[in-house]
C-alpha cells in the first residue's frame, strides 16, 4: 500500500471509462481506484471497485468521504443522450452532475487532485476560429446548443472549482475526437455510415485521438504533478475529403441546409446523431495545438492523427478501392519512379513557357 | 450456301417502312445494290458459326505476344513496354468479322493500343513511360488520400501541380506580369508581404500567389477575411491554397513557422473602391499586420501592384442588395450584369508587381507591438512605401493594355 492513492473516476459503464479503471487500477502507483455510475458497467471491471451511485444527488459526497478519495478523474460528461435518453437527462447528467460531483470534492478535505475529461469541442467551430485554438481562446462564437454548451459549463464549474480550492491540482484534458474500434461517439457512427454525407463546398480538417493515447494521457494525467488547462489530440491532421478517400468510401455532398435536415432524420432512424455542433464541426472543422501537451504535461501520444484512423479504418468492412487497383495495375507494367521527386504534369512542348 | 437460307423478314429484303407499298427515297437511297444486301447478313452466321475459336484467332495473328484468355487491363500494360511492336497499320483485316461478336471489339486492341501510345506520347514527351507512372503514382495518392495537409489545411501537391499550374499561363499569357525586385523577398524564413488591394475580384492576390513561386519557388500564404472561409467551395479551395484566416493569432503562429504571409490590408475597401478611386491606397486597416511583424520580428515587404484595377472597372455598386446578401458590395462593370457570366472575363491589362526593399522589425524592443504610437508609424511608413512605388510604376506604364 506504498502510495496509499485511492482513485475515484466516474462515469465507468461506458468503454472509455472502464478500460481507463481497469487500466489504473494496474497501476504500482495507484492503490485502489472506485467506478462509480448509475448503470452498472457491461464488461469486466478487473480490480476496480463500483460503487453504484448517481452523481446528480448528494450520495457521492459519502462515497469520497467513506472511501477516503484523494484523486476524482471525471468522465461522466457525455456527447450524446444515447442511453440516458432526451437531451434532458444528458443536460441533467452533465451539468447537474458535474456541480454535485465538484460540490462534494470542495466539501473533502483530502481530495488533492480533480482530472477532467473535457472535448475540443468547448471552442466550438465557426468561420472565424483561428487555424488551431491554443488552450487560452475562447470559441468564437459561444455554443447555445447541446454538448457544446454542456461542455462549456462544465469548464466553468471547473474553473471555479480551482478558484475555491487552490490546494487541488486541477487538470482539464481537451480531448480531440477520440477514435478507435471499439469508440461509439457522434462522429464514430457518423465515419460509420455506409454512404458518407458531407456539406457541398467546405472540407473540414479533422484531429482525432485513439482511444489508448486517450486511456494513458488520463493516467499521466493522475500521476503528473502538473495542473492546468491542455489541448490533447495527435499530430497532424486530416481534412474529411482525405479522410474519406483513405476509407473509399462514397459521399455525398449536400448544401449545407440539407445536411441539418438530414441529421435529425439519420436521428430518427437511430443511425447517427449528426447534432448542431457536429454540422459545424463537418463544416468549418477544427484544429487544436498541442504544445503544451508535449512541453508542460509531458505527454506524448503513440498514434498521429493518420495513424490513429488507418486503425479506426481497418475495423470496418473493406470498401472502394476499385480504381486504385486498376491504377495499380497499370502502374506494375511501367518503370519504377523515384518518389521522392514530384512528378510533373507537364504537357510535352511547353517547357519553355517560363520566364 | 449462303444464298439458300435466307430466310426474308417483312417486306423482302425491301427497304421501307414495313408495310407500306413504297420506301422513302431515302431508304431507297441505301439500297442501292439490292443483290448485295441479301448475301451480307447471311455471311454473318455462317463463319462465325463456330464462335469459339475464329475471333481470338484473329486477334492472335495479329498480336501473337501473348494469349487474348488473359485479364485485358494486364495483357494492354505489357504490350506499351515494346513500343514498336504494335504499328498502327498492322491491325486493319481483322475488323469486320469481330463487330457480331462484342460491342466492345469493334475497335481492336491494338489500335487501342497505338492510340494510347500516341496520346501518351503527345501528352507527356518522349519520356513519356516514367512521366506516365509518375502521373499514376500522383492519381493513386490522391485517390486513396495518401499525402499531408498541414494545419491550416494546405495542400502542397495539389496546389503546385493544379492551382498554380492552372494560374501560371494567365499571369504570363492574359496579364503579362512583370516582375520587379524579387530579391527582395527573402529565401527562407518568416516574411510578411504587404499589397495593394484591387479589382473587385481578389485576382490580384491569385497572381501574386503564382508570381512568388514563380520568382522564387516559395508558397505565399494569404491571410483572407472570415467572408472567404464561410463561403462554401471558395473557403474550402482557399484552405487547399494555403490560406488561412486573417486573425492575429494564426499570422504570428504563420510567420512564427517561418511561412512566407501574404496580407491586403485595405480588404474590400480595397478591392471594392469605385473605378475613379484607383490607386488611392484606402486605409490600412487597424495595423494589425505591422503588430504581427513586430512581435515575431519578421521583414515587412511591400508589393504594389498595377494594373489589377484596370481588370474589371468597378463603375456602380447596388448596396442595397449587396447588404440582403451579406457581402461588401455587388458590383457593376462596363461588362458585368450586361454580358452576363461573359462579363466576367478580366480585361487584359498589362500587369506590374514590384517588391520594395524589406522594411524591418527585428530591431525594435519586445514592447514595440504594444505602443500604439510606434505602430500606426511603421503602418504608415508602409503605406507610404506601397502608393509612391504606385505612382513611379504608373509614369512608367506606357499604357493599359501594353
Amino acid at each position: 500500500m506504498g502510495a496509499g492513492r485511492t482513485v475515484l473516476v466516474t462515469g465507468v459503464s461506458r468503454d472509455l471509462g472502464r478500460t481507463f479503471a481497469r487500466t489504473l487500477a494496474t497501476d504500482p502507483g495507484v492503490d485502489r481506484v472506485i467506478g462509480v455510475d448509475v448503470i452498472p458497467p457491461r464488461g469486466d471491471l478487473g480490480d476496480v471497485t463500483f460503487v453504484r451511485a448517481d452523481i446528480r444527488n448528494p450520495v457521492i459526497a459519502k462515497v469520497i468521504a467513506k472511501e477516503d478519495v484523494d484523486t476524482v478523474v471525471h468522465m461522466s460528461v457525455i456527447a450524446t443522450p444515447g442511453s440516458a435518453g432526451a437531451r434532458g437527462t444528458m443536460k441533467e447528467l452533465n451539468v447537474m452532475g458535474t456541480m454535485q460531483l465538484l460540490a462534494a470534492c470542495q466539501k473533502a478535505e483530502q481530495v488533492r487532485q480533480l482530472v477532467v475529461k473535457s472535448s475540443t469541442i468547448a471552442y466550438g467551430a465557426s468561420s472565424r476560429d483561428p487555424a488551431m485554438f491554443t488552450e487560452d481562446m475562447e470559441p468564437r462564437r459561444p455554443p447555445r446548443t447541446g454538448y457544446a454548451k454542456d461542455v462549456n459549463e462544465v469548464e466553468r464549474y471547473v474553473r471555479g472549482f480551482a478558484r475555491r480550492r487552490p490546494d487541488v491540482q486541477v487538470t482539464m484534458l481537451r480531448c480531440a475526437n477520440v477514435i478507435g474500434p471499439r469508440v461509439v461517439s457522434p462522429l464514430a457512427s457518423y465515419l460509420r455510415l455506409p454512404v458518407i454525407p458531407t456539406v457541398l463546398g467546405f472540407d473540414p480538417r479533422l484531429q482525432f485521438l485513439h482511444e489508448t493515447d486517450l486511456n494513458r494521457v488520463l493516467r499521466h494525467a493522475v500521476l503528473s504533478d502538473q495542473g492546468g488547462t491542455f489541448n490533447v489530440a495527435g499530430d497532424g491532421l486530416l481534412m474529411l475529403s482525405q479522410a474519406l478517400r483513405r476509407m473509399g468510401r462514397t459521399s455525398v455532398p449536400m448544401p449545407g441546409i440539407a445536411f441539418g435536415g438530414l441529421g435529425s432524420v439519420l436521428k430518427s432512424a437511430r443511425v447517427a446523431d449528426l447534432s448542431p455542433e457536429l454540422v459545424a464541426f463537418l463544416t468549418y472543422g477544427r484544429g487544436v495545438d498541442t504544445t503544451r501537451m508535449r512541453a508542460d504535461l509531458g505527454f506524448e501520444p503513440q498514434y498521429s492523427t493518420a495513424e490513429a484512423f488507418a486503425e479506426f479504418i481497418a475495423t470496418l468492412p473493406p470498401a472502394g478501392g476499385r480504381a486504385d487497383r486498376v491504377l495499380a495495375a497499370v502502374a506494375e507494367h511501367l518503370p519504377p519512379v523515384d518518389e521522392d521527386r514530384p512528378a510533373q504534369l507537364t504537357v510535352a512542348g511547353d517547357h519553355d513557357g517560363r520566364r | 450456301m449462303a444464298d439458300a437460307d435466307i430466310i426474308p423478314i417483312g417486306t423482302r429484303g425491301q427497304p421501307g417502312r414495313g408495310a407500306g407499298v413504297r420506301s422513302s427515297s431515302a431508304a431507297r437511297g441505301l439500297a442501292a445494290k439490292s443483290g448485295a444486301n441479301k448475301k451480307s447478313p447471311a455471311a454473318k452466321p455462317t463463319p462465325s458459326a463456330p464462335v469459339a475459336e475464329p475471333p481470338t484467332r484473329d486477334t492472335d495473328d495479329v498480336i501473337a505476344t501473348t494469349p487474348v484468355e488473359d485479364e485485358p487491363v494486364i495483357r494492354t500494360a505489357s504490350l506499351l513496354d515494346d513500343a514498336a511492336a504494335v504499328p498502327s497499320g498492322l491491325v486493319a483485316p481483322a475488323r469486320t468479322e469481330e463487330r457480331s461478336s462484342s460491342p466492345l471489339a469493334g475497335i481492336p486492341v491494338g489500335d487501342w493500343l497505338a492510340a494510347f501510345q500516341h496520346a501518351s506520347r503527345e501528352l507527356f514527351g518522349d519520356q513519356w513511360e516514367p512521366q506516365l507512372a509518375r502521373f499514376l503514382a500522383f492519381l493513386r495518392r490522391r485517390l486513396t488520400g495518401d499525402y499531408t495537409v498541414d494545419e491550416y489545411g494546405f495542400d502542397e501537391e495539389v496546389t503546385t501541380r493544379f492551382f498554380l499550374a492552372a494560374l501560371r499561363p494567365i499571369a504570363q499569357k492574359w496579364f503579362r506580369i512583370e516582375v520587379r525586385g524579387a530579391e527582395n523577398i527573402p529565401a527562407q524564413g518568416g516574411a510578411l508581404v504587404v499589397s495593394n488591394h484591387s479589382g473587385t475580384i481578389p485576382i490580384d492576390g491569385l497572381m501574386t500567389i503564382a508570381s512568388i513561386h514563380e520568382q522564387t519557388g516559395r508558397h505565399l500564404r494569404p491571410l483572407g477575411a472570415d467572408l472567404v472561409f464561410r463561403l462554401p467551395v471558395v473557403g474550402a479551395l482557399a484552405r487547399k491554397g494555403g490560406a488561412t484566416l486573417a486573425c492575429t493569432e494564426d499570422a504570428e503562429r504563420m510567420l512564427r513557422g517561418g511561412e512566407l504571409v501574404g496580407v491586403w490590408p485595405e480588404g474590400f475597401k480595397g478591392i471594392g473602391k469605385p473605378f475613379s478611386d484607383r490607386y488611392k491606397l484606402q486605409r490600412f486597416g487597424r495595423g494589425g499586420f505591422v503588430s504581427a511583424a513586430l512581435r515575431t520580428g519578421v521583414p515587412i515587404v511591400p508589393l504594389s501592384v498595377v494594373g489589377a484595377e484596370e481588370i474589371y472597372p468597378l463603375v456602380g455598386n447596388i448596396p442595397s442588395l449587396a447588404r440582403l446578401i451579406g457581402v461588401p458590395y455587388i458590383p457593376i462593370t462596363p461588362f458585368f450584369p450586361l454580358l452576363g457570366p461573359l462579363g466576367l472575363v478580366p480585361l487584359p491589362s498589362k500587369w506590374l508587381l514590384e517588391f520594395g526593399e524589406p522594411i524591418r522589425t527585428d530591431e525594435y524592443d519586445a514592447g514595440a507591438a504594444e505602443d500604439p504610437m510606434l505602430v500606426f508609424n511603421v503602418t504608415d511608413q508602409v503605406r507610404e512605401t506601397i502608393q509612391q512605388t504606385l505612382y513611379s510604376l504608373l509614369m512608367q506604364r506606357q499604357s493599359v493594355f501594353r
